[in-house]
């Protein structure tokens, strides 16, 4: 079957065999976009993590044909090195990733954050954000969420 | 002395061994048989309480039913009732039932059962707001909460028997799918079919709520 849905801006098709096929594989199989990574394939890691119409979304867990019509949006649609998003540019100033694996998943689900909470608390944070990171980075990040928070209110998301 | 002497020997202590195991399990039924949706086996659900009304809540009381409808703010996850894993809760603004702000159900839950990741999955997938709390409550208990407008989203009696026998999230429980191990979900003691029936007869005899069994 052929699907057609919006992929970082730009209109895209696919063909698939049944369609439940994992979003997270035809994106890395199919249309070699490598940034979202395979973690655990159960939804228990977050690695996976992109944005469906601007919704975190952990695609290992997202049948391909749910795609169909809605605009998906992964880690490098987020900004460019041109025009960083502010959580990327924030992930950057405090230099948090360490091997980098888990680095997307956590980066794209902070952009869902930050979309519905632009001045997330800790709090905000702690119930949010619950991907793992097995390098530790975490409080890392919590200081990126924070300061990419503070970039998105003086200048907003990059694109 | 040979095998066969130590065998006749030990004969009286096995003999006994096994007339007192024997003898607990024949009790243990017994002992679970006053709580629909407990564990207890199969035939002993089957000899107690048979009518309408407890093979309706039989369903409704099943563990998996029961996890999110939490009497707490926290859904619970499989037969054994864990709270949700990675500290998932109902949040506190937008639509609190389907989760926190931006890490919501359908973060990881779609509108159907996801055989690749083990993610169970049906349409409106969320908890049920906390006024239908059926956590730790008796059969008696449960059908008065969803019976009462107040508590149960002012739907009327015929709503009510249209949403526990049509609703996709309702009929989800027989169609549970697989666990990330590639195990099968339980499914409810009674059967689809049987359960709307008995659903259908108790309200059209007018959703009455029997008295506890003693």
């Amino acid at each position: 079957m052929k699907l057609s849905f919006t992929l970082n801006d730009r209109p895209t098709e696919v063909q698939v065999d049944t369609g439940d096929e994992p979003l997270l594989w035809i994106l890395r199989d199919t249309l070699s976009l490598k940034g979202t990574k395979f973690g655990c394939g159960k939804a228990a890691c977050g690695a996976c993590t992109l944005l469906v119409d601007g919704e975190a979304v952990r695609s290992c867990s997202y049948a391909v044909k749910f795609a169909e019509g809605k605009s998906i949006t992964t880690i490098e649609g987020l900004g460019s090195e041109e025009n960083p998003h502010p959580v990327q540019q924030a992930w950057i100033e405090e230099i948090v990733p360490q091997c980098g694996y888990c680095q997307p998943g956590f980066m794209m689900a902070t952009a869902a954050l930050l979309d519905k909470i632009p001045n997330p608390t800790d709090d905000d944070i702690d119930q949010n954000i619950i991907n793992i990171c097995r390098c530790g980075t975490y409080y890392r990040m919590r200081k990126a969420i924070h300061r990419a928070a503070e970039l998105s209110r003086t200048n907003p998301a990059g694109k | 002395m040979n095998q066969q002497g130590m065998n006749l020997h030990t004969l009286p202590l096995r003999l006994a061994f096994f007339a007192l195991i024997s003898v607990g399990f024949a009790e243990e039924p017994a002992a679970k048989a006053s709580s629909p949706g407990s564990n207890s086996s199969e035939e002993e659900r089957e000899t107690v309480h048979d009518t309408d009304f407890y093979k309706m809540m039989r369903v409704v009381m099943h563990q998996r039913c029961v996890n999110c409808h939490p009497s707490d703010h926290i859904p619970k996850q499989s037969e054994d009732a864990h709270p949700h894993h990675f500290g998932i809760k109902r949040g506190q603004t937008g639509q609190p039932n389907h989760g926190a702000k931006a890490t919501q159900c359908s973060t990881c839950h779609q509108s159907e059962n996801n055989d690749f990741s083990g993610v169970p999955g049906a349409p409106e997938w969320s908890l049920a707001p906390h006024s239908m709390r059926w956590e730790g409550l008796t059969a008696q208990e449960i059908a008065a909460s969803f019976l009462d407008p107040k508590r149960n989203g002012g739907r009327d009696h015929d709503a009510v028997m249209h949403h526990m026998t049509e609703h996709p999230l309702v009929l989800w429980a027989w169609n549970p799918g697989i666990n990330a191990a590639g195990i099968p979900r339980e499914k409810p003691p009674v059967e689809k079919a049987e359960y709307i029936k008995a659903v259908k007869t108790w309200f059209e005899a007018g959703a009455i709520i029997p008295p506890a069994a003693k």
